[in-house]
């Protein structure tokens, strides 16, 4: 169900062109617009619908098999850290309004910056631990999973 | 040709594709090389890059250990009887024992993890699947990526890795060309961590014209990891472990929060249920280790998802298709509603689409199921990818060579699709591989493994004028014919995907042939592709966009070669549901219970195959699953 872009609502600010993990968003260079130049690589994963800070954006199911007439609409929000869904049917028997949360905070400021953390010691790098480790792998004390502590051996040929 | 060349020298860690995998790789190797020079190059925007890019309504691996759940060695079992036996067991054991600390540090992050009420765990979808709000996976992954990572470079395309000239088989960085400026980019690294793609669109796709985007991985995982690391000469293995999906028709809405939350189930056309019937006669195919519905009855082993498909297949053939999805007793109930809706809008938006378009109202209708077209990944539930080292104190000595997730190209790493034998790994698997990688990366550096790197100029313009020879092609001779794409001296790459797609479908197993293929198919298949070979040094390109498209497509082909000659290689029917080799319909473990290994000789481009040995997790007895899953 590719994208398609409403004549009167972009302005060509190329957020659009920014984001498209297809790389299918281009600027029409006579119009000065955004449009959608491969609809067949188009996975309609409405990121170019959420990065559109005008709404301009929109997407009309597939013509290979989706019937005109229907709408899923979206508005990302980082600041209210949600994302609002609404789904109309064809046939107007439904109309659905979705809403969820995209993140539990304030965008951006909860990534650790590694290079500012102690540095791993030496007995850390020689063992199998990766960053932040043991924590959080296990319900006891205990330190990373192994062969020998889970009781296993590693044989060839058919075990079962 | 008027584009600038850029070259970034004195690189560490060349992060090549930056999905799930290469964010995790960036993040984790700041920790492990805290001055080290850490590059990402990404085809796309890491924002939103990769097969995560729409977001995901679920973590599918996901042990939880500290609330008791399972043990690593479990999730091994679990992906071994889905793979009917053949999974690399110490990457996988390895990837379990890890992928916790990832998924905490997502939750620590601001990803939106549901908890249970009651026990204060991560709420369960499944045994494995823990239910997010993960509109916003990718972005939050990739913050955390690009605070690790010294350059971020969008919008790269990365065609080929680079090789170190004063040492065979070592890696020395790669190249590639930007999609916008058209500039021609060199990278010069230590080591290389491959986060790039599956391989999506191989084959033909149900959807048809403007509907060909709807493939169930997205569109843009073009095969490049494979297509990168088979061109250096890196070993590949699994690559015939191709995966056919049952997911909802055309929409490929996911179904695994539908069978596993609200217990929705399946039925023929005709309301009754189909499966049983089909698995004596497959049981006699596959063996009685493989399928044993008692047993799955009795201790929660799961029946392989290949064979849940074999039945589908069958049943459909058998006239009594469509199978559908019953949601009309879960839908019932308004919560379980919303949650089959979210699902959708987390993942597959499409989906939502299709049943607004065509009015499919699932709690007044129940719908359709379809099989796909096959894809060739390493992350989901299947385990193409490259040959790669395992962890010192879990890998036997034949599954070992110094660096774990190292390929058999020396500094060359992977991650995520990348790495083969270690399906089920997904999203956080994926991420926590790349933690791997970037650890053992940074330990190669330290041990002094990538001293006296040597890169000719000779080599950087050589892949200099092979990445711009299909603009070239276009230039020369576009004005031959007086319009149109129809030219006797190139094809243009939708062409030669076309033709790819239908040359994979009919020869290699894909849906138009109900899945099967035999030796003589195979060998028709691959002289086809010797030929599609040649022409796709004459592929041309009108535009830098067009480009992209040219080269994603000669990764596919690599890829999809690989899938011809190990499918050939392995002279049995292992997955039944995945595909068939009709002149050997049975499971041999006598002769086929190892992994199969591939490799391309860069200068002539020959394959030698070759069979590994198979290892296998044995002791502490599967215990029945917690109460609950």
């Amino acid at each position: 169900m590719p994208t398609f872009v409403y004549m009167t609502r972009c302005d060509g600010c190329g957020e659009c062109v920014d984001i498209c993990p297809s790389d299918i968003m281009h600027i029409d260079k006579k119009l000065r617009r955004a449009y959608n130049i491969e609809p067949n690589m188009c996975w309609e994963c409405y990121s170019c619908v959420k990065a559109c800070p005008h709404q301009a954006i929109d997407v009309r199911g597939y013509a290979d098999f989706a019937p005109l007439g229907h709408s899923v609409r979206v508005i990302r929000d980082e600041e209210k850290g949600t994302i609002a869904w609404r789904i109309k049917f064809r046939n107007g028997k439904k109309d659905m309004e979705l809403l969820a949360p995209i993140t539990t905070k304030p965008w951006g400021s909860a990534t650790p910056n590694l290079a500012d953390v102690p540095a791993p010691s030496k007995e850390m790098r020689n063992s199998e631990l990766l960053f932040n480790e043991p924590k959080y792998i296990r319900m006891d004390n205990g330190g990373l999973h192994t062969l020998e502590s889970n009781g296993l051996e590693i044989k060839e040929g058919v075990q079962y | 040709m008027s584009y600038q060349t850029i070259i970034e020298d004195d690189i560490d860690i060349l992060v090549a594709g930056a999905g799930l995998g290469g964010t995790g790789a960036a993040f984790e190797a700041r920790y492990w090389g805290q001055n080290k020079k850490i590059v990402i190059a990404e085809k796309a925007n890491i924002m939103r890059s990769g097969a995560v890019a729409q977001g995901l309504y679920a973590i599918n691996c996901y042990m939880g250990t500290r609330f008791g759940e399972n043990n690593p060695e479990d999730h091994v079992r679990y992906a071994r009887i889905d793979l009917m036996g053949m999974v690399r067991e110490d990457l996988a054991f390895d990837m379990a024992r890890h992928v916790d600390s990832t998924v905490h540090n997502f939750e620590e992050w601001g990803l939106p993890i549901m908890r249970n009420e009651k026990s204060g765990a991560f709420l369960r979808e499944g045994r494995w699947q823990i239910m997010i709000h993960g509109e916003s996976y990718k972005p939050i992954v990739a913050e955390a990526a690009k605070k690790s990572a010294d350059k971020v470079f969008n919008r790269v395309c990365l065609t080929h890795l680079l090789m170190d000239e004063s040492k065979e088989n070592r890696v020395a960085g790669a190249v590639g060309f930007n999609v916008r400026t058209g500039n021609y980019h060199v990278f010069k690294s230590k080591t290389v961590i491959c986060g790039a793609g599956g391989a999506s669109n191989i084959f033909k796709p149900r959807s048809v014209g403007e509907g060909a985007g709807r493939v169930w991985y997205a569109p843009w995982s073009s095969g490049s990891a494979y297509g990168l690391m088979i061109e250096a000469g890196a070993k590949m293995t699994q690559m015939e472990n191709r995966i056919v999906l049952a997911r909802f028709k055309d929409g490929y809405g996911p179904v695994g929060a539908y069978f596993l939350h609200l217990k929705t189930y399946t039925q023929n056309a005709y309301g009754e249920e189909y499966e049983s019937k089909w698995f004596p006669a497959l049981q006699q195919m596959v063996g009685k280790e493989y399928l044993d519905p008692e047993v799955s009855h009795r201790t929660h082993r799961p029946i392989p998802t290949c064979l849940r498909n074999h039945a589908i297949i069958n049943e459909v053939n058998a006239g009594r298709g469509p199978i559908h999805m019953v949601t009309m007793e879960a839908f019932q109930d308004p919560h379980l509603e919303e949650i089959g809706w979210h699902n959708f809008l987390g993942m597959t938006v499409g989906q939502a689409v299709l049943w607004a378009a065509t009015d499919v109202d699932p709690k007044y209708e129940n719908p359709e199921l379809t099989t796909s077209e096959p894809y060739v990944m390493g992350s989901h539930a299947t385990g193409c990818g490259a040959w790669c080292s395992g962890p010192q104190d879990v890998s036997p000595p034949e599954y070992y060579w110094g660096y774990n997730r190292m390929t058999t190209i020396e500094g060359l790493f992977g991650a995520g699709d990348a790495v083969g034998g270690t399906p089920h790994a997904f999203s956080s698997g994926s991420f926590t591989e790349g933690r791997l990688a970037a650890k053992a990366a940074c330990k190669y550096i330290d041990d002094g493994k990538a001293e006296g790197i040597r890169v000719s100029d000779a080599q950087i313009n050589r892949r200099k004028e092979q990445i711009y020879k299909p603009l070239e092609t276009y230039r020369v001779y576009s004005n031959e014919v007086v319009a149109g794409t129809v030219n006797p001296n190139f094809i243009n790459p939708r062409q030669g995907l076309d033709r790819l797609q239908k040359l994979m479908d009919e020869y290699c197993g894909g849906f138009g042939v109900n899945y099967m293929t035999n030796d003589k198919l195979l060998n028709i298949g691959l002289k086809k592709m010797s030929i599609l070979g040649e022409d796709l040094e004459k592929v041309a390109a009108s535009d830098i966009h067009e480009l992209l498209r040219a080269w994603e497509l000669k990764h596919r082909f690599l890829t999809s070669e690989s899938v011809f000659h190990h499918t050939l290689f392995r002279k049995e029917t292992r997955w039944p549901g995945y595909y068939y080799r009709g002149d050997a319909m049975k499971l041999d473990d006598q002769n086929w219970h190892v992994l199969t290994v591939s490799r391309r000789d860069p200068k002539t481009g020959e394959y030698t195959m070759e069979k590994a040995p198979l290892y296998h997790l044995v002791g502490d007895a599967e215990k029945a699953p917690p109460e609950g899953h």
